[in-house]
């Protein structure tokens, strides 16, 4: 192992690890914090948290993003939870058990210490969350209320109806409105990092674009903070928000943080299935949905046909007849399997010729059973002898409807079809990235005083992210683990005093950023940014999606090549560099995609094994399962960016150790 | 897929905050009912793109109606002629085949243009930083959260008001441009909420003050607000946030 890739994994037995760090760890008094600067970029759950506890904690904070407000980043469209190990339900949850679920649902490709943390401080989350007032759902005694997700076998999901991330972000960006009113926090909206400024191998500034102006400016901090969220609009279609984008992460990459695990993306079961070219974006249906909606596909393939071919209605095939695949082949998880054996799933059977939609690239999600469920149980409470099916239903609808309206509302929305009635339809969709900056045990990367959090760093998830732990990374990150253990690295940094913005590292780096937009504006090609994200994008789905092969992978390498060299010849980017200009913008991060895809598709086929999201066709069980190799794959890949091209990036390994957990092949029967 | 809805678009231009704006006609062919409208939009922008025309500069982030950032006035109604939609949300299939269609931005003196239909509300978010929290640190030792009991309707009221996404609508809509919806939706929700109690009487005075510093005009009870507002959030909570601007005005200055 080369020794940058220490992950500074503390001493002592694993549920000791966190508590023995912060009493040793070094801090900086309250009079030194005042003259500490440290810039924030993303303000996200993750950035938003981080900002404000720093500033609490009296550091001077810098906070930006591309959003005109800070209450607008992606995670606000988190639906169904965020998970925690309170136990309130008494069904055996514990501290070890989400760890353990988490462990086991990124298929052994996690690491045990930070995964065990982020277990650990889980619940004073749910604690922090309800003291700045975030209005979880509670039930009539006053309590809060739970449901189940995925690769759980517990009920730990607290929420808020289908708009938790919302609600927890609302909560965040209160707090950091509060220290934005003190002073504390100085917000930069409508300003995009563009690159990272290191002096004597320390991060100490970024350089960033004035959205509305144009202005390239430079900022300078004791340390900077990375919380831009995921790259998974590599895929042109995805659900992240249409700015959602990895070049902060990317500009970083290249300053020399390594970039970890970039295959493992997470393509999500529920989404609302593609319905044209004009597609901008991909909608996701809660996971939530599946504690209630029954997953199925017809039987038979006439069944199937018809249904293609609009000569058959779902409500018109009978029980006996719907294959609810999940349920058949995972009976102790069943609808609750995690995301990746549900999105496979999924795919298995559209692939066999099941699939329903016209395209055949669907499958139903049905509340009928629910609305009957919960429809009798309405009616005994309410002592009805005899119900009617009507009354049944129309009762049971308003359960439905409580806990998912929202849901339902938006699923209607965009197809014109009423879920109460005809079962949803639903099909994979790009969804998160469990790969990204590679991150210590402190969140530090293997830049010096440059840290990322959430989605934008590669710790917790392993090769799966389970439902309903992005919102508890995220807060963990910003609420709890960053604001321990940045001081480790302030300590030394109190007598630095304020950073001049005018050292020749800040002069090289934005001449860099300024040569980059000169080059992008000055092709004046004939192709829109658009049209190449979306040719990206197809390659990237069609041979690094959901199942990858040796061939796939080579030949989109090719392709992403052929393209990249396209897109610098041939792009048109209208208006001007030194205005608003949202051409601009998106070229610069498609430019980024362009070798971001590339490194995704090296990645997996380094990786000669299949491991939660990542699922190489060559490497399955004999009844379609994802094959571990731990012998040879048991590693975080860790990738360098070496001379001027990705062509050249040098992959390192850090080993995973598993100490406490026993490493089994992943069974969700 | 390509559909078959012809439309005339009329959308403002202004080339910055300090240019004269008008209204221009695009001329939209071949339109699919199973667009959204920004999606639509999309299309009009591609194409100015390949005529080497700049294309129309909006505000929008997650297109699933949550963030907030999408806003317009399309025929007169922020966020369109749907009840509880936000624009993204808004499908083509809600118009006719040969519509004519005006897009403006919001028009309200705190939320000046920046450029073509995009506004700046930052005057929203300064509103919250006077006083729209409850003034707790994150703490390294919380108490749990089930010590606290909240009446189930009370926590559903909050949450009802904390749905809120700060898009502004309900001060385009109103003919004072006034912002009492949205500062009573963060008002309420704080107030129905033991933990915001504490500091209810501070939070009510600086958030009226705040939003009177900004511009906005003051409610007289037309209501659009909440007929505009793409989340429902209801008047009771302006209601609310007069009762306790009244009661925090018996309470002398702590």
């Amino acid at each position: 192992m080369s020794n940058i890739l220490d992950a500074k994994i503390p001493a002592g037995p694993l549920s000791k690890k966190w508590d023995n760090y912060k009493e040793h760890v070094r801090l900086v008094n309250p009079a030194n914090k005042r003259k500490i600067d440290i810039l924030v970029v993303g303000t996200g759950l993750a950035g938003g948290s981080a900002a404000a506890s720093l500033a609490e904690l009296g550091y001077n904070v810098k906070a930006f993003f591309y959003q005109d407000s800070a209450r607008r980043a992606h995670s606000i469209a988190a639906q169904g939870g965020i998970n925690a190990n309170k136990n309130y339900t008494n069904d055996g949850d514990s501290t070890y058990r989400l760890f353990y679920d988490t462990i086991k649902g990124g298929d052994y490709r996690s690491r045990e210490a930070n995964v065990y943390r982020l277990a650990q401080v889980s619940g004073h989350i749910i604690d922090q969350c309800v003291a700045q007032g975030v209005p979880f759902a509670r039930d009539y005694g006053g309590q809060l209320d739970n449901r189940s997700f995925g690769g759980a076998q517990v009920s730990r999901t607290f929420y808020a109806a289908g708009q938790t991330g919302q609600q927890l972000l609302l909560g965040c960006y209160s707090a950091f409105q509060r220290q934005v009113g003190k002073g504390k926090i100085t917000p930069y909206d409508r300003h995009e990092m563009l690159d990272l400024v290191v002096v004597d191998g320390k991060a100490r500034g970024i350089i960033v674009r004035n959205m509305v102006t144009g202005e390239i400016e430079r900022y300078s901090g004791h340390a900077v903070v990375l919380a831009t969220g995921g790259y998974g609009n590599v895929f042109f279609l995805s659900t992240n928000a249409m700015g959602s984008n990895g070049s902060a992460a990317w500009a970083t990459f290249k300053r020399g943080a390594y970039f970890a695990n970039p295959c493992f993306t997470q393509i999500h079961p529920t989404c609302i299935p593609v319905t044209g070219d004009h597609q901008s974006k991909l909608t996701l249906m809660s996971e939530s949905l599946r504690n209630d909606g029954r997953i199925w596909v017809p039987k038979k393939k006439e069944d199937a046909e018809a249904i293609q071919q609009g000569k058959k209605k779902p409500t018109e095939i009978p029980d006996e007849d719907r294959d609810f695949y999940l349920e058949r082949r995972y009976p102790a998880f069943g609808n609750l399997v995690p995301r990746d054996v549900a999105s496979r799933a999924a795919k298995e059977r559209c692939d066999a010729g099941y699939g329903v939609n016209s395209t055949g690239k669907a499958v139903y999600l049905d509340f009928k059973y629910a609305i009957q469920r919960y429809g009798g149980i309405e009616a005994h409470q309410k002592g009805l002898e005899n119900p009617t099916e009507q009354q049944i239903y129309d009762l049971g609808k308003k359960v439905v409807e409580e806990k998912y309206g929202n849901l339902f509302q938006m699923y209607e929305m965009i197809t014109d079809d009423d879920p109460y009635v005809t079962p949803m339809m639903i099909y994979p969709a790009v969804h998160y990235t469990m790969g990204g900056i590679w991150v210590d045990y402190e969140l530090m990367t293997t830049i010096k005083g440059c840290y990322a959090l959430g989605e934008c760093n590669f710790s917790d998830h392993g090769a799966n992210r389970l439902g309903a732990s992005a919102l508890m990374q995220g807060l963990a990150d910003g609420y709890y683990v960053l604001p321990n253990t940045i001081s480790n690295y302030l300590a030394d940094e109190i007598h630095t005093g304020p950073i001049p913005t005018t050292l020749p590292e800040f002069d090289a780096v934005e001449k860099d950023v300024k040569a980059r937009i000169e080059k992008l504006m000055s092709i004046k090609g004939t192709k829109s940014v658009d049209s190449f994200s979306k040719r990206l994008g197809n390659i990237m789905w069609n041979k690094v999606g959901m199942g990858r092969t040796k061939q796939s992978l080579t030949e989109a390498i090719e392709e992403i090549r052929a393209l990249r060299a396209e897109f610098w010849k041939d792009l048109f980017v209208p208006g001007e560099a030194h205005a608003l200009n949202p051409e601009l913008e998106k070229a610069g991060r498609v430019a980024d995609f362009m070798e971001l895809g590339q490194l995704m598709a090296m990645d997996a086929l380094s990786r000669e094994d299949s491991c939660g999201g990542h699922f190489r066709e060559e490497h399955q069980t004999e009844d379609g399962e994802a094959k571990r190799d731990d012998e040879n794959f048991s590693y975080v890949s860790a990738w360098q960016w070496v001379g001027d091209s990705i062509d050249n990036a040098v992959l390192h390994k850090e080993p995973l150790v598993y100490e406490e957990t026993k490493v089994q092949q992943r069974s969700y029967k | 897929m390509s559909g078959n809805m012809n439309l005339t678009l009329k959308i403002w231009r202004q080339a910055n905050a300090q240019a004269k704006g008008e209204l221009k006609e695009y001329k939209m062919t071949g339109v699919s009912p199973d667009m959204s409208f920004l999606e639509m939009l999309d299309v009009l922008n591609e194409q100015l793109v390949e005529k080497k025309e700049e294309p129309v500069v909006f505000d929008h982030d997650c297109r699933e109606g949550i963030c907030g950032a999408c806003s317009l006035v399309i025929n007169g109604r922020p966020h369109g002629p749907v009840r509880r939609v936000t624009t993204c949300q808004l499908h083509m299939r809600k118009f006719k085949d040969g519509d004519t269609i005006y897009i403006e931005p919001y028009r309200a003196k705190a939320f000046p243009v920046i450029k073509d239909l995009m506004v700046d509300r930052k005057a929203y978010d300064r509103i919250q930083a006077a006083g729209g929290f409850i003034s707790v640190n994150t703490s390294g030792n919380p108490t749990d959260a089930n010590s606290i009991l909240i009446k189930k309707e009370n926590a559903d009221r909050a949450f009802a008001a904390a749905s809120c996404i700060g898009c502004g609508a309900c001060a385009a809509a109103c003919p004072n441009a006034s912002a009492m919806l949205f500062v009573s939706a963060k008002v309420s929700q704080f107030a129905l909420l033991p933990q915001g109690r504490v500091e209810a009487t501070r939070r009510v005075k600086n958030m009226v003050a705040q939003m009177d510093h900004e511009g906005f005009g003051n409610c007289s009870n037309t209501g659009a607000c909440e007929v505009e507002c793409p989340k429902g959030v209801s008047l009771e909570n302006i209601a609310r946030m007069n009762r306790e601007y009244l009661a925090a005005s018996f309470v002398p200055e702590s």
